[in-house]
């Protein structure tokens, strides 16, 4: 196993998902500018998965390019968190996942503009840039909710209630990341559990909210092991490559 | 009319004197209002710019806060027959491409909403009437987007109509309207050269490719066409807002022109105009095409069309669904605002 | 529906990276400033950097714009636009 070319799938398939995910709000948000700042959230991750596949497809140097991993793997093979494939629900829900998702890729990417692969450093530099942006409206948004009228809190309250579980596999570690860590190249994830922690709690303070009490851990994603959400998602997304394979766009 | 009667010897001459005062006050009030047009219409005539706070005839004002927030609802509407495709785009950079223009038309909405505002029209009020059927949008909106060639054919076709539109408008004599125009219009290129390019490649591609945007271009042809609306003789409203300078060409030659223009566009690709009566006319220099069918487009304007319903339907929702929300965020301002004071 | 308390309008001023000064660009609503700005960046620049952005809330700005001198029935200095919302009406009051 290629590990390299796993890890940069890991990274490159949350954007993948989260992309796809917040482009299903397309003409649906609650307002239009809110249309406006998720489609360009959304353009932004589409934009970093392109990046990372591309890489991605350079390392694994087997023909493939960033299009036929987007589209052509089956779902055993997409190594995104489950956090990620998590459906839309209302804006509350999209929003804290959003939260959860942005408070750890932005230490991330914090970390990996570092690495010693200067591609992988370069993509995380630029994404960095836009994650910060993405992290501001995400913890804005989360708070606004939380502390807004009654209704927002206890439909945040809720969200949060359900997708709290499936923030730990964020920080997911094996062998992948092992051998990396040891060549300079990937970011030792347990390093900054507790900044992470830390910074969401005081978020979920100022929101009012309180984390659920039910820590169990969910996860699989890392590995292949997908909810059920995911199988939907991408018959979707692949459609027009298996309807049509073998052709130019 | 002063209704006060003092009997007093030359009461007569004091009602009378009332009553010729008031007559003048009323005249003077007919002179300034006639006297105001002349001048509104002078303005117009020499091209200068009516801004927010200017005198304006009230129709002139009711007609713009019509037209301009028409085409803000078409803007918004027209993000959903797109947006249809955005998660089945074929590959990354036309999912991207997508999405960037998608969102580039919601921007577009917005600022067609803000020019409307500045002529105290509210922009709440005026999607409500979207959402009940009173306010009007570009019908073209109202056909399904089945296969992604529609993709192609609505960038191609579609955009290409609305900047034959807008392009004039740059210059239509209210500001915040003509400025917003200037805005769109620049952003409106790269939306018909992606959609020539997305059906060039499938016009240019496999047997299916080729099909699939052939059936599209015989799908939207005929509805893009009546995008211009209707003969100029059988239009209401074109020649006071040709005389305002709020439409500056004629729906007649607008047609025109996006046909002469458009039929070598799809000759170039291989593909054919689904128009039997089309026909090059040496003399005149333009395409003779066939007759529209009318019946249609009025059903379609008059809420009967493939996709009134739905479209209708989804903006209403995201605003009732999203109502929460907007609550919300008001709410968490105020709070922020009284702890501050505190 | 439309006067269930929206959010305020908010006018846009933008400098360019290479531009000497703020140059109105347009409205938008937005619950509060921070939001105002954020969503200006999104529909107004793409967010592209080096720019800077005001926010004005159009409840605070006044015109004078006297184009018209002899504008017989307008106030000469006056709310930038002639806005339902502007203008506080009690709230039994209905159809205004």
């Amino acid at each position: 196993m290629n590990s390299l070319f796993e890890y940069i799938l890991r990274i490159g398939d949350d954007s993948l998902i989260l992309g796809q995910r917040l482009a299903e709000w397309c003409g649906h948000g609650p307002i239009l500018e809110e249309d406006i700042a998720i489609t360009n959230i959304s353009l932004d991750l589409i934009g970093q998965a392109t990046n990372f596949l591309t890489y991605a497809a350079e390392v694994e140097n087997a023909g493939r390019d960033a299009d036929k991993l987007a589209f052509l793997r089956i779902d055993r093979e997409y190594k995104n968190v489950v956090l990620v494939e998590q459906p839309n629900g209302d804006f509350g829900d999209t929003m804290v996942r959003q939260f959860l998702f942005d408070a750890f890729r932005k230490i991330y990417f914090e970390r990996l503009q570092h690495s010693k692969d200067e591609q992988l450093a370069a993509i995380a530099e630029k994404s960095l840039k836009e994650t910060r942006y993405h992290l501001k409206h995400s913890s804005e948004w989360v708070i606004r909710l939380g502390d807004g009228t009654e209704e927002s809190h206890n439909r945040v309250q809720n969200s949060l209630n359900v997708l709290w579980r499936y923030r730990t596999e964020l920080f997911y570690m094996d062998q992948v990341d092992e051998e990396l860590i040891k060549q300079g190249i990937a970011v030792d994830l347990y390093s900054f559990r507790t900044e992470y922690d830390s910074f969401v709690n005081s978020i979920l303070d100022e929101a009012t909210l309180v984390p659920p009490a039910n820590n169990w851990e969910f996860g699989g994603g890392r590995i292949g092991k997908h909810s059920e959400h995911l199988g939907h998602l991408l018959a979707e997304m692949q459609y027009m490559q298996r309807a049509y394979p073998n052709m130019e766009w | 009319m002063a209704k006060i009667i003092i009997f007093t010897e030359q009461n007569q001459y004091f009602y009378v004197y009332i009553f010729i005062a008031l007559l003048k006050l009323k005249n003077m009030k007919e002179i300034s209002l006639v006297e105001l047009e002349n001048r509104f219409q002078e303005k117009v005539d020499a091209e200068v710019r009516i801004e927010p706070n200017d005198w304006m005839p009230e129709e002139y004002r009711r007609t713009l806060i019509r037209q301009i927030s028409q085409h803000a609802h078409s803007e918004v509407v027209g993000m959903l027959p797109e947006g249809n495709w955005i998660t089945r785009a074929p590959n990354l950079r036309r999912k991207a491409v997508l999405l960037a223009k998608v969102q580039d038309e919601a921007g577009h909405g917005l600022y067609l909403y803000s020019a409307v505002e500045t002529l105290g029209a509210d922009r709440e009020s005026t999607i409500d009437d979207l959402h009940s059927g009173k306010a009007k949008y570009s019908s073209i909106f109202n056909y399904p987007t089945p296969t992604w060639a529609d993709m192609g054919a609505i960038g191609w076709l579609v955009d290409g109509a609305a900047i034959m539109n807008q392009v004039p408008l740059c210059r239509c004599s209210y500001g915040p309207y003509a400025r917003a125009m200037v805005r769109v219009c620049k952003e409106e290129s790269f939306h018909q050269r992606q959609g020539f390019e997305i059906i060039t490649v499938l016009a240019q591609g496999t047997p299916e490719q080729k099909a699939m945007a052939q059936d599209a271009l015989n799908r939207f042809w005929w509805p893009a066409l009546m995008m211009f609306g209707p003969n100029d003789d059988e239009s209401k409203h074109s020649k006071q807002s040709m005389k305002w300078k709020i439409k500056r060409l004629s729906n007649d030659d607008l047609r025109q022109q996006f046909v002469d223009v458009t039929v070598p566009q799809a000759e170039l690709i291989g593909l054919t105009i689904p128009d039997p009566d089309l026909k090059w006319n040496k003399e005149t220099g333009h395409y003779e095409f066939g007759a529209i069918n009318w019946d249609e487009f009025w059903q379609v304007v008059e809420g009967n069309g493939p996709c009134n319903h739905d479209r209708i339907k989804a903006r209403r929702e995201a605003k009732e669904n999203g109502m929460w929300v907007r609550e919300a965020a008001l709410a968490h301002a105020e709070k922020r605002a009284a702890r501050k004071t505190a | 529906m439309a006067n269930a308390k929206e959010w305020p309008l908010w006018e846009v001023f933008i400098r360019s990276k290479q531009g000497l000064n703020h140059k109105h660009v347009g409205s938008l609503r937005a619950p509060d400033a921070q939001l105002a700005i954020e969503n200006a960046r999104d529909v107004y620049t793409r967010r592209s950097e080096g720019i800077s952005i005001w926010v004005v809330e159009s409840n605070n700005l006044y015109a004078s714009d006297p184009q018209d001198s002899d504008a017989f029935f307008e106030p000469s200095e006056s709310k930038v636009y002639r806005h339902p919302t502007f203008y506080d009406v009690p709230d039994g009051i209905s159809h205004m």
